[in-house]
Order: structure tokens, then sequence, then C-alpha cells
């Protein structure tokens, strides 16, 4: 069947062969390249250079390309956020705010106002209709070393009925190839890294500095309540962090337990007190179904961590083995026991709440 | 069915100046800065050329100074003026970008505009003084087509600011009105070409006599040394046909288009609720009063409407609009003229500017009333 999609292209490769790919399959195709940021940046998907990179695939492919800016909607619903959680002590997870709000939010919106069936990206992963309810579910993607599920994990099965995602099929590898076999400008592009408005020489310090005040934080040892040390920012230190924090105790490095930036206080402790089994949620969101507490599930908590197996406990996963800690403002996607690939739906990790960690943390900071 | 309502971006080529112009990129392809038969070839059709266009907008064949557009034009008054140190640089809030943006390099004063984007003439005289060495203030907004008071312009200035120089960009005036007569006023008028019918790439600034300006470019002696570079031959002399044909047919011109935008847009104000027009009184009854802008332009602002999707949908059914300014990346930039109005943001991108011109007929304009209140309604919902 023949359809009218819209392919959402960044000027990367997977977007490029993604457009390719439906065009080549004969339906309707038109490409849009969003304007999301409009400071200055050097990793992002918006620059003017990947605008012209994503219009000359077009031009190659024969569709039509459009540019939409949603700058406005982007300081709105992912900077702004962005921000405020750093003031809160928590790490949010920009990219899966932006493509919950903008990509698969407005744009899609905007795609099935102007009369396109679905949107399309070159998201690595795969959208299956479920063989007994026919209702649409998101698996991993073909290549396990590029699977994107995690940072789509959050849609829904209303958003996944209109959602097309072409590249999930192939792996990276096969990507570039199809691009090479394509002449594709963007064929041997390097894959976008990090976040896409944040300038890789100000980093994310540089950043945060101008929207909001940094200041500096203790360190407290967990067991003692001892001040063990000082951060510059203690916005800046994600739970579960070694690196950058200075300080040993006893000769072992010290992690970040938790941070609570209100109060300027981040407890640590030890490799074996940075880990924990309960992870507390909110905002859940299913791409069907709900779980039920105590359902079994498996939970990933980066965009590149495996997933483990877990409990569901309704405003918590419980792990069945300690795991590194989860930072707050993180996003925890959850697969189904029974079928490792498929997303049954996401959530947000909230203040950690492990009571293996919160019995050695000072009341104060435990809320 | 076409619809293509963007002259103000620009104008389909007349028939003349692209005849003007072919034997200027063929048979007679001399640098007129030579002194050869062929070249004296291409400097004779420059020097036809510079007398046509300034006869058609009132000023001495030396006073006439060709760009490569009018961006090139604004540029070269503005900086021009601000390089002979004449004194600081004062501009209107909805100027061009070809004139705010170089007026903002050089930390120009910015004067304010009313709702209907016409130049605050008590904020300009409360902003004018001794040391001011430029103040520029358009002939016609190219965006909503308010006409510019600048007459009363010039008498602030002379007042105010004897030193002064005043330009105007006139590139949204040309066709529409008597721009010789109406910028006389000015020491540098900006115009462009491709806007009234000849082509892209060429353009011209009047720099009267009395005007005195370093040059931006720098290079050989053409056009007195205040624009150095091999003339674009071709160009001029299709710009000077464009300019005779377009001054020549400017009060019939006027008088249609003027009636067909008024079809357009008193018809889409009474289709499509929620429609505001930009740039015009509304008096007793509702009548809309645009006498204060030129024929050619209707600016509508829709509530509820993203101008992105509308011209989306607008151009699907081969109408062809557009809506303010696009950024380096092509996308469009919420309108800085309609913010300097005093419009609200989500006002500002509910804008769409149907600009009509002189191959503008009733079948695009009744092709136009039938899709945009479809449209409308299919994003409204």
């Amino acid at each position: 069947m023949k359809v009218r999609v819209l392919v959402a292209m960044s000027g990367g490769v997977d977007s490029s062969v993604a457009a390719a790919i439906l065009a080549q399959a004969g339906h309707d195709v038109e490409g849009a390249t969003l304007k999301l940021w409009g400071g200055p940046s050097d990793s992002g998907c918006c620059s003017v250079a990947d605008v012209e990179d994503a219009r000359r695939v077009a031009r190659q492919l024969g569709i039509d390309h459009h540019v939409f800016n949603f700058t406005d909607a982007f300081e709105a619903k992912v900077v702004t956020p962005y921000v405020a959680d750093h003031a809160e002590g928590r790490t949010p997870n920009p990219c899966i705010e932006c493509n919950r709000s903008i990509k698969f939010g407005l744009l899609l919106e905007r795609a099935l106002r102007l009369g396109f069936d679905a949107l399309a990206t070159g998201h690595h992963a795969r959208v299956v209709v479920d063989h007994d309810s026919g209702a649409p579910r998101l698996r991993r993607g073909a290549d396990s070393e590029k699977d994107q599920s995690y940072v789509l994990s959050m849609l829904t099965g209303r958003e996944l009925g209109k959602v097309v995602l072409p590249v999930g099929d192939l792996t990276k590898a096969e990507v570039r190839a199809r691009a090479g076999e394509l002449r594709l400008g963007t064929a041997q592009k390097p894959d976008s890294q990090d976040v896409c408005f944040i300038h890789s020489t100000r980093g994310r310090r540089g950043f945060l500095a101008e929207r909001m005040p940094l200041h500096g934080a203790e360190l407290v040892e967990a067991s003692s309540g001892e001040v063990v040390g000082t951060v510059a920012a203690g916005e800046l230190v994600t739970v579960g962090q070694r690196r950058g924090l200075g300080v040993a105790v006893d000769g072992r490095r010290r992690y970040a337990l938790t941070v609570d930036a209100r109060a300027r206080r981040i407890t640590v402790g030890p490799s074996d007190q940075a880990v924990g089994t309960r992870v507390a949620l909110d905002r859940a969101g299913w791409v069907g179904p709900a779980l039920a507490r105590g359902d079994r599930a498996l939970a990933q908590t980066s965009a590149h961590g495996a997933a483990t197996a877990c409990t569901w406990e309704a405003d918590a996963v419980v792990f069945d083995e300690p795991q590194p800690l989860v930072a707050p403002g993180q996003t925890v996607a959850l697969y189904d026991a029974a079928d490792p690939d498929a997303v049954v739906g996401a959530a947000v990790a909230t203040v950690a709440a492990d009571p293996v960690v919160a019995a050695v943390v000072a009341p104060s900071t435990v809320r | 069915m076409q619809a293509y309502l963007d002259h103000a971006a620009t104008t389909p080529m007349r028939p003349e100046s692209l005849a003007a112009m072919l034997p200027y990129l063929t048979e007679h392809f001399g640098n007129p800065s030579g002194s050869h038969a062929v070249a004296r070839r291409a400097r004779s059709a420059v020097d036809d050329a510079r007398d046509e266009v300034a006869q058609c907008l009132g000023c001495g064949p030396g006073e006439v100074v060709f760009t490569s557009g009018g961006t090139e034009a604004d540029n070269l008054a503005v900086l021009g003026v601000g390089a002979s140190g004449r004194g600081t640089s004062m501009c209107s809030a909805v100027e061009h970008h070809a004139v705010g943006n170089t007026c903002a390099a050089l930390g120009a004063t910015v004067v304010p505009v009313d709702r209907s984007g016409v130049v605050d003439l008590d904020a300009l005289a409360g902003a004018l003084g001794p040391g001011v060495g430029l103040v520029s203030v358009m002939l016609v907004n190219n965006e909503v087509g308010s006409v510019q008071p600048l007459a009363e312009v010039d008498a602030l200035v002379r007042e105010l600011a004897p030193r002064a120089l005043l330009h105007t960009d006139a590139v949204a005036a040309v066709g529409w009105l008597d721009v010789a007569a109406l910028g006389a006023v000015a020491d540098l008028v900006s115009v462009s070409a491709h806007k009234f019918g000849g082509p892209k790439g060429v353009g011209a600034l009047v720099v009267r006599d009395r005007a005195r300006l370093a040059p931006v470019l720098h290079g050989g002696a053409q056009e007195r040394g205040r624009r150095p570079g091999t003339q674009d031959v071709a160009g001029i002399v299709g710009m000077a046909a464009a300019l005779r044909v377009a001054t020549a047919e400017r009060d019939e011109a006027v008088a249609r288009v003027g009636r067909l935008r008024d079809r357009l847009a008193d018809g889409l104000t009474a289709s499509i609720d929620g429609v505001g027009e930009t740039a015009v009184r509304v008096g007793a009854g509702g009548v809309h009063d645009r006498s204060a802008k030129v024929a050619s332009s209707c600016h509508l602002r829709i509530a509820g409407v993203d101008q992105e999707e509308l011209l989306v949908l607008l151009d699907d059914e081969g109408v062809c609009a557009s809506a303010g300014a696009a950024c380096a990346s092509g996308a469009l930039e919420a309108s800085h003229v309609l913010m300097a109005m005093g419009f609200a943001a989500d006002d500002a991108k509910s804008a769409v500017r149907l600009s009509l011109g002189y191959t503008t007929d009733d079948g695009e304009i009744d092709h136009v009333l039938e899709v945009v209140p479809k449209v409308v309604e299919r994003l409204r919902t």
C-alpha cells in the first residue's frame, strides 16, 4: 500500500537512507529538517551544513524537502527542563525529551495535519504489529550495537501506530553500504554524538553556567557523615559518578550516591555502596497494556547499557541483582521479560530511595 | 492551477527586459571599461541604461551607482556613509535585514514603529541630534507594505540632525509608488531590478551629488570609484528596460492590481474567522482603509494557524506565498517586522504575505479565495 510519509531528515546517514528506502518502495515521500537550536553548536543536528546535507539528499532522491522552525518549542520543552533538572540535581535525558515532545509530538502532529499518513525517522529500532492484538509494538533494531529503542521507549501505541522506522532492520554497516550504493553525500558522515545543543569546547558546564547559577557542594561520606571534599558545581554531579569527584577514603575512590543540589550536599561512598536493587520511578508510559505490580521485566537504564532482570513495583523497579545506581532524571526503558527485544514502556527515575543506600545516608538527604 | 502571490520576493522578468539583455549576453560582450569598438558598444549600453534609470528615479546620470542588487546598495549606503566619518547611524525597526543588520554592525540606534508599521516620528525626533550622520528609513516595508512618511522624516532630519544624510531603501516601492517624487528628499536611494521585472543580481544606489560616501569595495575606477568591478552590462540594460516599463505602467498597475488586492483581502477577511489584516486602518462598518500601504500588498494574520503549515498546504494547492524572512538553514524566522509592530510571537507565526504583481490576474485571485479558507479549516481542526 502506498502511503504519504514525512521523513524527519537530520542530515545524517540513517535518516538519509530511511528516506531512500521509502522513496524506492514507491511511497509518496517528503523530507523535513527541523531547526531546533538557534544558539552555537558543533555536534548538533541542526547546523546549516546539516540542513544542506539533508536538502541535497532529498534532491538526489527527487523528493520535496521542508525546513521547519521548532526553536521556540525546543527551548521550552527540552532546553528549559534540561536546565531546571540540573538545578534540582537530576540528570536529564534531553534527547528522549526531544523525541517525546518535538519529533514524535509536535512534528508528528504537524505531519498528520499536513495530510501525511505517517512520520518516519532514521532511528535503529523497529515498529512491529502484534499478531494477536494488531497493536503496534516497538522492538530493538537489528544492529544491537546501534539499537535506539531506549530513546524511543516512551512512545505509546498511539504514536507508534503512525511511526515508520525504515532502517531498523539494517545494521549500521548496511545503512552505510546502502547510502554508498546510492551515492548519497551523507554515506560517510560520522555519527552524531552527545547533546546537540551543547558546544563541545564549552561543554555542559559552560552551557549551564550561562543559564543558571552553579554552586559548590560538600562531599559527605555516607557512612560517617564526615565532609571529605568539595566540588565546584554540585549541579553537574550525577548519581553514580566517580570521575571528577577527586576524593578517596582509605585509598578507595568514592562514588556519588545522592545529589541534593539545594542543600549543596553530595553523599559519597565506595563502589560497593554505589549499587542498588530498587529504582524509584514516575512518569511511566506504556506501549500497550501497563505492567501490573509484580510483573517481571527487563530494565535498561542508559542508551547503550544492558537490560537486566527486574520486577515492576508500580512506583519502582526492583532488580534481581544489585545494579549501578541510576541517577534521578534518567529514563528506565522496560522490555518484555518473555520477549526481550520488545519495549513495554518507560519511566523516569526519581530520587533514589534504595533502602540499602538510604540506610547509610544521613537522614537530611533522604526525601 | 497555480497562483503566484510572492511578487514581493521576486516577480517574473518582463519580456522587454529579457529582450534588451540578450544581445549583451551574446554578440555585444565587451567590457565597458575598454577603449575599442567592442568595449565602446558595451559602454554605450551602460550609459544609455544609466540615463534611463536616472530619469525614472529622478536623479542625474552621474548620481546612479550600479550594484549587484538591493543588499549591496543598502550596504554601500550605510557602510559608505559610516566610513566617511559623518556621524552615528540610525534606522527604523522594520528595515530589511540588508539595512537593519548593516546598521546593527555599526551599533546604530533603532527607531520604533507603530502598530501599522510606520516609523514613530516622535521617537525619531527624540533620537536625532547633531552627532547623527545617517538616517535610513525605507520607503515601503517589504513585508507588510506600509508606506513610510519620508517627507516628514526628512523635515525632522534637516531640523535636528543637519549633518545627517537620509537613505531610503526603495526596493519594495518601485512600480507601486512614484519613487522619483517621494525619494527626492533622500540623499541615497536603493533599488533592486528583480523586484520590478528585471534580472536578479543587479540594482542601483542613487547617490546625490551632495552626498559623499566612502567606497566599500576597493578596485578599479568603475562607477566613479564608488563601486569598482566590471559592470554587469546585460543586467544593467535589463534593469533599465524593466524600470522604464514599470514606471510607464505604474498608474495602470496600481489601479488594476489594487482592485485585485482589495478583492483578495476583503474576500479572505470575510470568509475566514479570526483574520487580522496588517498595516490597515479598520473604519466604520469594518471597512478596511488600505491607503497607507502599497497596492500590491496583502498581509494577514490567521489566528490558530501556523505559517509553516499554511505555506506547505498552500504550496500543495499551487499557491505560492511567503511569510517573513528565512534564516540560513531555510527555516522561517519570527518576523522582526511584526515583533517591532507590537504583535506577539504567536501572532507573528500566524502571518502570511500574499504579494501581487504585474502578472496577477482574476483567475489567480479566484483560486486563492477558494483554497485559503479550505486549508485554514483543515489546519484548525
